[in-house]
């Protein structure tokens, strides 16, 4: 119901929203909580695991019952809280885990079935047999329990994340955080302030009092008005912090699309910052925390502070007839404002017997609530005191159990809160978060005048911390009303008593924990799965804990809290995860030869971020082996050209590049020739190969190294941290070149054919002999030419600036038509590496050794170099070690397959029998069957013998010939010729 | 967590490659024997309290960086670049 | 014989314009890498200003103006960008020429800071990230140099193969700042 005059919702701008299919009118300003209430609609949803009904509880982000999906189709947000989400024209929302409606909600058979649905009641009956609990138990279970249901579609909205940097950072804006930013703002700090609130001003919205004499949400609008003037300030409402991390990072969660109707394109839904701040002040205030009583949860009954902010923001009442029922003096303000306002107070229910005298309703002093009638709403509720019990009607309860404390963010570090006992609530421990000052409501400060000074206080330290002198500040009047508090966690008797609304935990459930031995509270916790739904016990952790204190024994300092973790209030992963959507997910690399490949319709293979065709299709051929087997023979018999950019370049130079490059490779690179490549190993320190490629000496001070296009980033890191971390004595110089050069492979019988024509002068074996490299001027432009060979063909690279990479593509490809050749893809290209034996990291996998791949001779002996010391242990060479072979299949099966493992003829193909492994297969048009590379044990003496290839996955047993891994051209003439 | 680079100034983690303990600086020499590699090599401190160990401002400015810090705390106490740290030993 | 045609890295994708923001490919001229050997870092410096007018600059900052300026691009490493280098510089630095390793554009406009700040892990405020300051940071997940070439001005640059990436990442963020207004 609304009150005339009530209330700071815009009532020139009418609000029409939809819930459950029936059309409601609110005004802007209102959430969907306070419209529904104004509407007089109390029943919002069911309870998770009861299914009983249940309304709105509170007025803020900890709202355990209220939620909705919002939205339909892919877009529909579920678990919406209702008392967080403001409406707009159109916007449509609906009530969950509810069938076939929200009023006849079959499920609620449950409810009946409470006797057996306690705490620890799955864990006991659903013992037997055990592969009836995935396949029976579990999905039965997960159907009747339960809370909103995401759609199953990719979701289309967009999320964004984004950085911001401050002095200051001020969570909450209250009076304790709209004082504080106001008095470190006015020193000249960088101050953002962050409200998860649409509208700034915290209780001082929600309350009927007055600053410096005029309302409270005067004065604050006054004061944000001066700081959202002012440069050096950024106000994010609609903002919630959500976690507290090291270094002063914080993470912050911005609503930005949930209240609009219209999404302009592009517009994110939410916005997930990393707010790094030199100082933070929490200012989050306090919530208010219900009593447990016999039917506590039924539609009508909300917090006290809810009931007010629900009265002075919104100007609704949630009844006609306001019964208050409380602990201490913070209630009987809800029964005065309420009184003020015109509404009927049927009574008010204080546990005290020194309660507070009042007029103009009745005060039951030393009385308690002890059980409501109504089904989907309050109807009655029974008074018990000394003199018997009563029944009152009502349609709307509010209760105050008492105010906790805001702490969760001083805990996200680790940091324990501590026991107060004059307010009966944890409050921060001093040092939770370095750098953190705590003001206001939050620290138990509940008077506006307190806040208002800790607030400011907290501001002037952090202004000290941050080297700024902080002005004079006059502490605006405001009143500073005790707060008196008598313990009152749960009204005993009968039947269930509601704890946690969202998970449907009673008092009787954290009693069976106690009395089962769960007397630690984390153990009770998860016994319970109290505090473990979405809204995380934030109403009801502390009367948990409290009642488990009363049943052990203990105190309530003594039996602990549970650890509160990020995030303080549900965070999307999508949110979280922002930007990584679709493209977002991982950069695209691409060669300047992509458009060109794409046009010839090659499909991309990812390497790394780089995308690489596998093959060019010509017109009828149909599935990449035809593809395949065409391009290696057209390298084999004419010429074939293949982007080969990828591969990492690394620049090197200075007077000690040579010595640089022999402790880093195995081999020795100071003798190298100017004008000649070498292949190069690299170890790491353990012994284990690296890496490999060909390195150029250009210069005498000067090399152009390669590496794998995968490692390239793990060489470039490897190679600084060799010449920072244990060489910085020598004069040395390296940077990436990957990106500067477009490089291309052309290779076959016809290479030279093709490329001569495109330089100054013809190409000759005497001047450009096997692993000869050096400048070349190609059409014009300044390139690079090295004869090095991938494929064991009489090959070269030629090398361009990358503006020309394109061009100079289409140039080979068309020479390269007109020779009966043309582009070759990474699947002609595996299968060339491996009918030649040459290892990719599919061999060099990290546990190889040189001598595991025939390569120990590589190791000088005149050096030291990294990894050489560890390569010489026992058991990195020898007859045990696997070491690299060939396989050809001999058998009737002829298919090879990688990850297969290898056995001894006559040996069952089990563990203990294994011999090896096969690391890369490829079908062999030139040798007319598959090979395969792959590690035996004591390889290279096997030669000639058999073993089998056994791929217990695919199911496949081949009988093999071990033989040399090379199986092409072994004495590589055709490089060479 | 931040990291004051020496180069860049203070920087989100993300900007960072942990590689591990300072050890790493430490090579010995090549005939050092078994037991001096066997600890350069593998053997790690594991405390609870003040650490070294090498961060690399891999998409920053290609620092090596020895970063002193307390696991218990997450106290950042120092970060020096890895070449003036080996440079205070003699090579 | 036929010319080599140069495509430059951002062909077909840009300029954009979305909201308060521009986004522009800026053709740089000839990039140097340029990396001092030993004990030359003051040599290099006069070398640099006898050559192009201009010194060696400090970490995080630049030196010359728009067409020719020195960014500090890393441990021990300076870029040149805009003239051939100087001969006479290669005495005292390694030279590298990355001239077609990097793409390079501008972003101007209102919006820029805060199209940035959804991309850039650093603090660009106008008091902490002047006009003539870089970083070496990165964009999304690529490595990036940054500079502010005016007030609501900023260089950016990335490997060039990831022009594609860079323009979508900058066009999202672009569109979702503009989307606020």
């Amino acid at each position: 119901m609304r009150i005339a005059g009530k209330g700071l919702i815009d009532r020139s701008k009418p609000v029409r929203f939809v819930f459950d299919g029936v059309g409601y009118d609110g005004f802007a300003g209102d959430t969907l909580a306070s419209a529904l209430l104004a509407n007089d609609v109390r029943l919002v949803g069911r309870s998770f695991k009861y299914h009983r009904p249940r309304g709105v509880l509170t007025s803020g982000s900890e709202e355990p019952n209220a939620l909705v999906t919002v939205g339909n189709g892919a877009a529909a947000e579920p678990n919406v809280r209702a008392t967080v989400q403001e409406i707009y024209t159109g916007l449509e929302a609906k009530s969950q885990n509810r069938w076939p409606s929200l009023s006849m909600d079959l499920m609620a058979a449950n409810d009946l079935a409470a006797p057996f649905l306690g705490a620890g009641f799955y864990y006991k009956t659903f013992m037997w047999p055990s592969q009836f609990w995935e396949k029976l138990y579990e999905p039965i279970i997960r159907r009747a329990a339960g809370l909103g249901a995401l759609s199953g579609e990719s979701n289309p909205d967009k999320y964004e994340r984004a950085y911001a940097f401050c002095d200051l950072l001020v969570i909450g804006a209250g009076p304790a955080g709209v004082m504080a930013a106001l008095v470190a703002a006015r020193a000249g700090a960088d101050v953002i302030l962050v409200d998860e609130d649409s509208r700034m001003g915290g209780r001082l919205l929600a309350e009927n009092c007055e600053i410096d004499g005029v309302p409270g949400v005067i004065w604050v609008d006054r004061v944000l008005s001066e700081l959202s003037a002012m440069d050096n300030v950024r106000l994010m409402s609609r903002t919630t912090v959500t976690g507290a991390y090291d270094g002063g990072t914080f993470a912050a969660l911005e609503r930005v699309g949930h209240h609009r109707a219209a999404r302009h394109a592009g517009l994110p839904l939410e916005t997930f910052w990393r707010i790094v701040a030199k100082r933070s002040v929490l200012a989050a205030g306090a919530l208010e925390r219900p009593v447990a009583f016999r039917n506590n949860d039924r539609p009508g009954i909300m917090t006290a502070g809810a009931v007010r902010a629900y009265l002075n923001r919104w100007g609704v009442v949630p009844g006609q007839k306001v019964a208050v029922f409380g602990n201490n003096d913070d209630a009987h303000r809800t029964a005065r404002d309420l009184l003020a306002a015109g509404v009927h107070v049927a009574g008010l229910i204080d546990s005290r017997h020194n309660a507070p005298d009042a007029t103009g309703f009745p005060v039951y002093k030393g009385a308690m609530v002890s059980d409501t009638t109504g089904r989907r709403g309050l109807e009655s509720i029974t008074i018990r005191s000394v003199s018997g019990e009563d029944k009152l009607a009502t349609d709307c309860l509010a209760i105050s159990g008492g105010w906790n404390p805001t702490v969760h963010l001083t805990c996200h570090l680790n940091s324990r809160p501590v026991w107060c006992d004059d307010i009966l609530a944890f409050v921060p421990s001093p040092s939770g978060v370095p750098g953190m000052g705590v003001a206001g409501a939050c620290s138990g400060a509940f008077s506006t005048d307190r806040c208002l000074r800790e607030g400011a206080a907290a501001a002037v330290a952090a202004l000290e911390a941050l080297g700024k002198s902080a002005p004079k500040t006059q502490i605006p009047d405001a009143e500073d009303a005790p707060y008196a508090i008598a313990p009152l966690w749960a009204v005993p008797g009968r039947g269930r008593a509601w704890l946690d609304f969202q998970n449907d935990v009673c008092v009787k459930d954290v009693k069976q924990a106690a009395v089962e031995n769960f007397r630690s509270v984390e153990h009770m916790k998860r016994y319970t799965t109290q505090g473990m739904a979405t809204d995380q016990g934030k109403n009801s952790n502390v009367a948990a804990l409290a009642i488990l204190a009363d049943v052990t024994g203990r105190a309530i300092p003594d039996t602990g809290t549970t650890t509160f973790r990020p995030p303080f209030s549900p965070v999307a992963i999508a949110a979280m995860g922002a930007g990584a959507q679709g493209k977002g997910f991982a950069p695209e690399r691409f060669t300047t030869s992509h458009a060109a490949s794409v046009e010839r319709k090659a499909p991309m293979i990812e390497a790394g971020l780089w995308y690489r065709p596998s093959y060019f299709p010509v017109p009828g051929e149909t599935t990449w082996r035809q593809s395949c087997d065409r391009e290696v023979d057209m390298v084999r018999h004419t010429v074939g050209v293949c982007d080969v950019s990828t591969l990492g370049k690394i620049d090197i130079q200075g007077p000690d590049a040579a010595e640089f490059l022999d402790f880093v490779y195995t081999n020795t690179f100071s003798t190298l020739k100017i004008g000649r490549a070498r292949y190069g190993l690299m170890l790491r320190e353990d012994g284990h190969v690296m890496d490999d490629g060909t390195t150029a000496r250009l210069g005498a001070h000067h090399f152009l190294m390669t590496t794998t296009t995968a490692a390239a980033g793990q060489v470039m890191r490897h190679l600084d941290f060799v010449h920072q971390g244990l060489r910085p004595d020598l004069d040395v110089a390296m940077v990436s070149v990957t990106e500067q050069w477009a490089q291309f492979a052309i290779a076959g019988p016809k290479s030279r054919e093709l490329l001569n024509g495109l330089f100054d002068a013809d190409l000759t074996d005497a001047e450009w002999p096997f692993m000869a490299c050096g400048p070349v001027q190609v059409m014009g432009v300044r390139g690079r030419l090295f004869r090095i060979s991938f494929s064991g063909e009489h090959a070269y690279e030629l090398a361009v600036p990358s503006r020309y990479g394109d061009s100079l593509f289409r140039t080979l490809l068309a020479r390269a038509d007109t020779l009966g050749g043309g582009a070759y893809g990474m699947e002609a290209l595996n299968v060339m590496r491996i009918e030649k034996g040459f290892i990719t990291h599919a061999e060099i996998h990290g546990r190889v050794t040189a001598f595991d791949i025939g390569m120990e001779r590589m190791v000088s002996s005149k050096k030291d170099c990294i990894g050489k010391t560890m390569s010489e242990r026992d058991g990195l060479s020898g007859a045990d070690r696997e070491q690299l072979i060939g396989l050809n299949p001999v058998g009737a099966v002829k298919q090879l397959t990688a990850g297969a493992h290898l056995f001894n003829a006559d040996d069952d193909p089990v563990r203990v029998n294994d011999q090896g492994y096969v690391t890369s297969v490829a079908y062999s048009p030139t040798m007319g069957h598959m090979l395969a590379l792959g590690f035996l044990k004591n390889g290279r003496a096997r030669h000639g013998q058999k073993v089998r290839m056994v791929d217990h996955l695919r199911d496949l047993d081949a009988l093999c010939e071990v033989v040399n891994p090379v199986f092409f051209d072994p004495d590589g003439e055709r490089a060479r010729g | 967590m931040r990291i004051t680079c020496p180069f860049c100034g203070e920087r989100d983690r993300r900007e960072f490659y942990y590689q591990g303990a300072a050890v790493a600086l430490e090579r010995p020499v090549a005939d050092a024997g078994e037991e001096a590699w066997d600890a350069y090599v593998h053997l790690r401190d594991n405390p609870a309290g003040v650490t070294k160990d090498l961060w690399y401002h891999e998409s920053g400015c290609s620092s090596w960086i020895v970063v002193t810090r307390n696991t218990v705390t997450h106290e950042i106490l120092d970060c020096t670049l890895a070449c003036d740290t080996k440079s205070e030993v003699s090579i | 014989m036929a010319e080599l045609i140069a495509r430059p890295p951002c062909q077909g994708l840009l300029p954009l314009e979305i909201g308060t923001t521009t986004l522009s490919e800026t053709d740089a001229g000839v990039l140097t890498s340029i990396m001092p050997f030993k004990g030359q870092e003051a040599a290099l410096s006069e070398a640099l200003i006898a050559a192009h007018g201009m010194a060696m600059p400090a970490a995080n900052r630049t030196t010359g103006r728009a067409g020719i300026r020195a960014i500090w691009f890393g441990r021990g490493q300076v870029l040149l960008i805009g003239p051939s280098p100087h001969e006479a510089l290669a005495w005292y630095a390694a030279l590298t020429d990355q001239s077609d390793a990097w793409a390079v554009v501008r972003l101007e406009g209102a919006g820029a800071v805060d199209v940035l700040a959804r991309l850039l892990p650093i603090d660009l405020r106008a008091t902490q990230f002047k006009r003539g300051h870089t970083a070496r940071t990165e964009l999304m997940h690529m490595m990036a140099s940054i500079t502010r070439v005016g007030d609501q001005a900023f260089q950016i640059m990335v490997f060039r193969s990831m022009a594609t990436t860079l323009v979508h990442d900058l066009k999202t963020a672009m569109e979702g700042v503009a989307a606020r207004r």
